[in-house]
C-alpha cells in the first residue's frame, strides 16, 4: 500500500528541471519543432493518437516532444488532456468503404477490383540501414500514374458477400457503450471489446495476436483486406438538426476472413475478424483483428481452448498501457509504512525460526 | 430551391470549411479582403467528438475514440446566422468559418463561393488527386507461379 509522504519539493523541483535540460539536449544542435515531429515522425504521431484515443497531430507531436520520444509518456499526456474536453457528441459510423485509399491489398484475392494498391509501405524493402539519410541526401520524389473514374474501392468481404459465403455484420442504431465514461463491466460486448482493443497497446494486442496464430486459440486468419487512407467524419449537429461533415481523418483498417464450420442455427461460413486504427497502423490492424476473432468464441459456439487471446478479462484489463505502466510503475513510491509492516514480520519469523533450531539443537 | 436542395448545398460548404487544410482558411479569408461584423452566439470553443467505426466495415458502430473539434456560432446584423463544427482547436478558423456559412445565406453568397470555398474546394480535389495519382503507381498485379509439382 501506498502511503502518502511530505516534503522534497526542492528535490522535485530540481528534478524536473534537469529532466527538461536533458529534454533540450545539447543547445549547439538545433531544436526540434512540432511541425518537424508531425511531418518526420508521422509514424510515432500515429501511434499517440491511437492509444491516446484522441485525433490531433499537432497535440501527439508536442505530446513526443514533451516526453523526450517516450511514447507511452506521450500517450498518458494525451490521455490525461483529453478528459478536460467537453464531449460535443459522436460522428456517425465512418465509412470506410467510401476510403480514398492510399494502400490496399487482400490477401485472399488475387484481381480484386480497383486493383492492389501497395502505397508507402515498408514491405519488400531489405532493411538495410540506409547511411544516405544520416547525411543530407534529396529524397527520391514519389511517381505518379493516371487515375481513370473514381478512386474509391469497394470493400473486398462484399464479393464473398455476394455469394452468401461470409457472415453479415448484424447492423444496430443502439449507441455503442463508451469505456471512457463507465467502468469496463465484464462481459463485454464486441463494440467494448473493439474500442479497448483500438486504444490498446500496439506491443500487448501484437503479441496476443500472435499468440493466435502460434495455436493459442484456434483463429487461421487470412487478410481479406487491408486498407489505410482518409475518410470523413460526419456528425449530427443538434442546432441544425442535420449531419455535417467535420473532419477528414487517416485510418488503417483490416478484416481477416476465417473459416467458421458453422453451428446449429448458421451454415459453414467465412467470418470476420476486424481491426481500424487511427492514422497508420497496419501491425495494430492486423493484429486487432486476429484478437477480435479470438475473442468472439462464444458467441460463435467455438471451444475455448483457455488460450489467453480467448480469456476477454485477460486481454482486456491488461491491454491498456496507462493502466499498466501506472499500476506497475507505482511500486517504485515510497511504500515505507507497508515495508515496515514487512521487516517486522520477517524479524519475528526469523527469532521464532532460530528459537525452534536452538531448542532441537539443545534436545539432541 | 427546395429545403433538401438547401441543406445539401449547406452541408456541401460547411464541408469544405471543415475539411481546409490547417492555416489555409485565414489565408484564404485574407486574400479574399471581406470584412464582416457580427455578434457571438457561441464564442468558439474547443472540445472532442467521440469518432465511431462500424464493427466489420458494415455492421453496429463502436468507439473508435476523439478528435478535437472547435465549435462556435455567430449573427450577422441582417439575422443570418452562421455555424461552425470543425477539427482542431483554432478558434480563429472555426470564427472564420462560421462567418462564411452565414454569409452563404445572404447576398455575398456568390462573392464568398468565388472568393473562399471555389479556391478550398480546388485545394482539396488537387490534394486528393494527388495521393490518388501516387498510389495508382504502386498497382500491382501478383502472379501465382505455377510450381511444376503436377
Amino acid at each position: 500500500m501506498y502511503v502518502a509522504v511530505k516534503g522534497g519539493e526542492k528535490a522535485i523541483d530540481n528534478a524536473h528541471a534537469w529532466l527538461d535540460e536533458l529534454r533540450r539536449g545539447d543547445t549547439d544542435i538545433p531544436e526540434m519543432s512540432i511541425a518537424q515531429i508531425r511531418s518526420q515522425l508521422a509514424l510515432s504521431v500515429d501511434r499517440v493518437m491511437a492509444e491516446g484515443s484522441l485525433y490531433d497531430p499537432d497535440l501527439a507531436a508536442l505530446a513526443i516532444k514533451q516526453s523526450r520520444g517516450d511514447l507511452i509518456e506521450a500517450i498518458f499526456l494525451i490521455r490525461a488532456y483529453r478528459t478536460t474536453l467537453p464531449r460535443f457528441g459522436g460522428s456517425a459510423p465512418i465509412k470506410t468503404a467510401d476510403m480514398a485509399c492510399m494502400r490496399r491489398i487482400s490477401a485472399t484475392f488475387k484481381d480484386v477490383p480497383g486493383g492492389q494498391v501497395l502505397g508507402p509501405t515498408f514491405d519488400y524493402t531489405h532493411r538495410l540501414l540506409d547511411f544516405k539519410l544520416a547525411a543530407e541526401g534529396v529524397p527520391s520524389k514519389a511517381e505518379k500514374a493516371g487515375v481513370v473514374g473514381d478512386e474509391v474501392k469497394p470493400h473486398i468481404t462484399d464479393f464473398l458477400n455476394q455469394e452468401g459465403l461470409i457472415q453479415t455484420e448484424p447492423g444496430s442504431d443502439a449507441t455503442p457503450p463508451d469505456l471512457t465514461r463507465e467502468p469496463l463491466e465484464l462481459p463485454a460486448s464486441r463494440a467494448l471489446r473493439l474500442q479497448a482493443l483500438t486504444r490498446g497497446d500496439e506491443g500487448f494486442v501484437l503479441g496476443m495476436g500472435y499468440s493466435t496464430q502460434r495455436g493459442y486459440g484456434r483463429n487461421h486468419a487470412f487478410v481479406g483486406e487491408l486498407r489505410i487512407g482518409d475518410v470523413a467524419v460526419e456528425m449530427e449537429i443538434p442546432e441544425l438538426g442535420f449531419s455535417v461533415e467535420i473532419a477528414e481523418i487517416e485510418v488503417s483498417e483490416c478484416e481477416t476472413v476465417n473459416q467458421f464450420a458453422g453451428s446449429k442455427t448458421e451454415p459453414p461460413q467465412f467470418t470476420r475478424g476486424y481491426g481500424l486504427v487511427f492514422g497508420q497502423s497496419e501491425r495494430k490492424a492486423i493484429s486487432m483483428a486476429l484478437l477480435d476473432r479470438a475473442l468472439r468464441w462464444k458467441e460463435l459456439g467455438e471451444d475455448n481452448s483457455d488460450s489467453p487471446a480467448q480469456d476477454e478479462e485477460f486481454v482486456l484489463y491488461h491491454c491498456d498501457n496507462i493502466q499498466a505502466t501506472g499500476f506497475v510503475e507505482h511500486i517504485k513510491l515510497p511504500h515505507y509504512v507497508d515495508f515496515q509492516a514487512e521487516l517486522e514480520l520477517v524479524r519475528t519469523l526469523r527469532k521464532e525460526a532460530t528459537e525452534a533450531n536452538a531448542q532441537r539443537e539443545a534436545a539432541k | 430551391m427546395s429545403e433538401n436542395t438547401e441543406t445539401a448545398e449547406r452541408k456541401g460548404w460547411m464541408a469544405t470549411l471543415a475539411k481546409a487544410p490547417d492555416g489555409l482558411l485565414a489565408k484564404t479569408w485574407a486574400q479574399a479582403g471581406v470584412t464582416q461584423d457580427f455578434e457571438w452566439l457561441r464564442a468558439p470553443e474547443i472540445g472532442a467528438v467521440m469518432v465511431r467505426g462500424a464493427m466489420g466495415g458494415t455492421g453496429g458502430a463502436f468507439n473508435l475514440g476523439e478528435i478535437t473539434v472547435t465549435r462556435c456560432a455567430l449573427r450577422l446584423p441582417d439575422g443570418a446566422v452562421g455555424h461552425a463544427y470543425i477539427a482542431g482547436r483554432d478558434r480563429k478558423a472555426a470564427e472564420i468559418a462560421a462567418l462564411c456559412d452565414a454569409l452563404m445565406q445572404t447576398e455575398s453568397a456568390a462573392v464568398v463561393r468565388a472568393r473562399i470555398l471555389t479556391p478550398l474546394n480546388d485545394v482539396l480535389h488537387a490534394k486528393r488527386r494527388l495521393k490518388a495519382e501516387k498510389a495508382a503507381a504502386t498497382k500491382v498485379d501478383f502472379f501465382t507461379l505455377v510450381r511444376g509439382e503436377d
